[in-house]
């Protein structure tokens, strides 16, 4: 029974990810990162308060801004665990082998995608304990705990789509990477720039007229943008500013949902038709 | 028959890269693939593995179409390229293991046959190597043993011995030759001919992207190899023998070596005619006492294929 639902490219990458120095390494860099950070902070705010304690408030400052830490390490390593998931196989000379197995193409892809997104969830959960630290001092629900998590593991089950997509479809490990992190830097940095300027027109408009304002092109940038996603749930107070602005109020986390479901199929499709040569049924 | 390729084209843009090719091989036939680089061997080994989709035409193998049951035919073929990469972090059994997985092979079944192959192959001492540490030789072999992983009827091997030393090309060719025994349809293509004309049944030329010979290898010699070059050596009256040789319709470009008491020259001729030739010969009191004919292996009818090729 077992046997059926395994998947073979899943397994061996999984494997030869663990015996990598590389993942090691990723994994450590990461948490020093985090530890860093905690440390820091928590330095940093009893030293400033002169009492040698922590308040909920701080410690829930902390979480925010873990949170935006944590999610930006995931925007940058996506990428590159998934940009080179087929590309490097087709540069090492062992795509081809691969393709005249019976595996179809949507398990390789899949077990490909699968493996990268395990290794990112283990960075996430051995982050854990530095984010519990949290708990220790309050100010945050285990609501918003989880709420920020499945955040991650949708955007960074999307962003690793773009990325196996654009491996599939470019020969070169290099431009793959290069387009993923294009497709990234839009989806984090770009669709912000175009909220604010439609935040700016909206307001400039706002000013000679008295109607209730309605401004879906906006609503949108903002909600496929995973910075303004994550404000809404840390800050639900930042959803209401952001209905008065756009006169729409429909939870952004609804349109991100499905927007990002809809990219993360898009990009699957797209890599398994392309993975293989264009028979008549080769699916 | 267990290979059938009709009207096999393969396109880039302008360039025809395989031109109608068409070919049928028996079960247990082993077939080598003679062309120069990029005569459209690959091309045609490429579309046979399921890997590139031809312009027009199709091939079959064993009934099952490549171009519309593509996963059928990967059930049925075992393919080894030209070039190959292994992945490095895995050790000689786990290599087998993984594709065995991939073919859908279950773990019992992969442990009873994993040892077995890599007794085929000689590679039963480096079972927890690192591949990556593997010479070129075993690497070759191994991937050998992983194309035949779940039983193919058909062995597709695009140059299995490039690059290898002569004690590992010796070692490749034996254990080509038992796959052969097993009753293997096998298609192979390599640079070393003479080898190839040693273990294979038919033998297809392929140039620019056109088989222009099929057959048996003596068959192809003589289809290719056109007139053939007949060395007389006689006693004594050279001249006399050089004016009789010149009357025969079926002899052009005599040559004679006066010190050798030779001559030499093309005949176009059958069988029959030449038995013919001598006869008529030896009642014109030609003193004759060897005549023989220049015999052109497979690496000089491959030499004078390519020559065309390669001043264009």
């Amino acid at each position: 029974m077992m046997e059926r639902f395994s998947n073979p490219v899943l397994l061996k990458e999984l494997k030869l990810r663990f015996r990598a120095f590389k993942s090691f390494s990723g994994l450590m860099f990461y948490l020093a990162v985090l530890c860093i950070f905690v440390a820091g902070f928590l330095l940093i705010y009893t030293q400033f308060s002169g009492t040698s304690f922590f308040r909920p408030n701080d410690s829930f400052t902390m979480f925010a801004v873990l949170s935006v830490l944590q999610m930006g390490l995931v925007m940058f390593m996506t990428p590159g665990l998934t940009a080179g998931a087929i590309s490097t196989e087709r540069e090492k000379q062992t795509l081809n082998i691969l393709l005249t197995t019976t595996q179809s193409s949507t398990q390789i892809i899949i077990g490909k995608l699968l493996s990268s997104v395990a290794f990112l969830i283990l960075m996430l959960v051995a982050g854990l304990p530095l984010y519990s630290l949290v708990f220790l001092f309050g100010g945050v629900s285990p609501s918003q705990f989880i709420t920020i998590f499945l955040l991650y593991l949708v955007t960074l089950v999307a962003i690793g789509s773009i990325g196996i997509m654009f491996s599939t479809i470019t020969k070169k490990t290099i431009v793959s990477m290069i387009a993923t992190y294009g497709a990234m830097i839009f989806l984090g940095g770009i669709t912000a720039f175009f909220f604010f300027i439609g935040v700016s027109m909206e307001q400039m408009s706002m000013g000679m007229s008295t109607a209730t304002p309605f401004s879906p092109i906006t609503y949108f940038w903002a909600s496929i943008n995973p910075g303004a996603l994550m404000v809404t749930i840390l800050y639900p107070e930042m959803a209401n500013s952001l209905e008065s602005v756009v006169g729409i109020s429909l939870p952004i986390w609804v349109v991100y949902l499905i927007f990002y479901i809809l990219l993360t199929a898009f990009c699957l499709f797209v890599a398994i038709r392309k993975l293989r040569a264009n028979m008549k049924t080769n699916r | 028959m267990m290979v059938d390729i009709k009207g096999l084209t393969k396109k880039y843009g302008s360039f025809v890269a395989l031109n109608n090719l068409n070919l049928t091989l028996d079960e247990g036939v082993v077939f080598g693939f003679v062309g120069a680089n990029g005569a459209g061997k690959s091309t045609t080994f490429s579309i046979l593995a399921t890997l590139l989709s031809p312009t027009s035409g199709d091939a079959f193998i064993n009934g099952k179409s490549v171009v519309r049951e593509p996963k059928e035919v990967r059930k049925l073929i075992g393919y080894m390229p030209d070039f190959f990469g292994v992945y490095d972090q895995l050790k000689a059994d786990e290599y087998l293991d993984f594709y065995g997985a991939s073919y859908g092979l279950s773990a019992d079944e992969r442990k009873v046959l994993i040892p077995q192959l890599l007794e085929l192959v000689n590679l039963t001492h480096k079972r927890y190597e690192y591949v990556d540490l593997l010479s070129r030789g075993m690497k070759q072999r191994l991937c050998l043993a992983r194309s035949l992983i779940h039983d193919p009827k058909v062995l597709i091997l695009d140059e299995p011995a490039s690059g290898l030393d002569p004690r590992a090309r010796i070692e490749m060719r034996d254990i080509l030759k038992h796959l052969k025994s097993m009753g293997k349809t096998i298609l192979i293509s390599s640079h070393i001919l003479p080898e190839l004309a040693e273990m294979c049944d038919e033998i297809g030329v392929i140039d620019n992207g056109k088989l222009i010979a099929h057959g048996n290898v003596a068959a192809i010699q003589e289809q290719l190899q056109g007139d053939k070059r007949v060395i007389v050596k006689v006693m004594d009256q050279l001249e006399k023998a050089r004016a009789f040789f010149e009357e025969d319709p079926y002899i052009s470009s005599i040559e004679v070596a006066d010190g050798k008491k030779e001559i030499s020259f093309n005949y176009r001729g059958k069988t029959e005619d030449q038995v013919n030739l001598l006869r008529k010969a030896l009642l014109a009191d030609i003193p004759i006492y060897t005549l023989t004919e220049e015999e052109k292996d497979l690496e000089d009818v491959f030499m004078a294929i390519t020559k065309g090729a390669d001043e264009a």
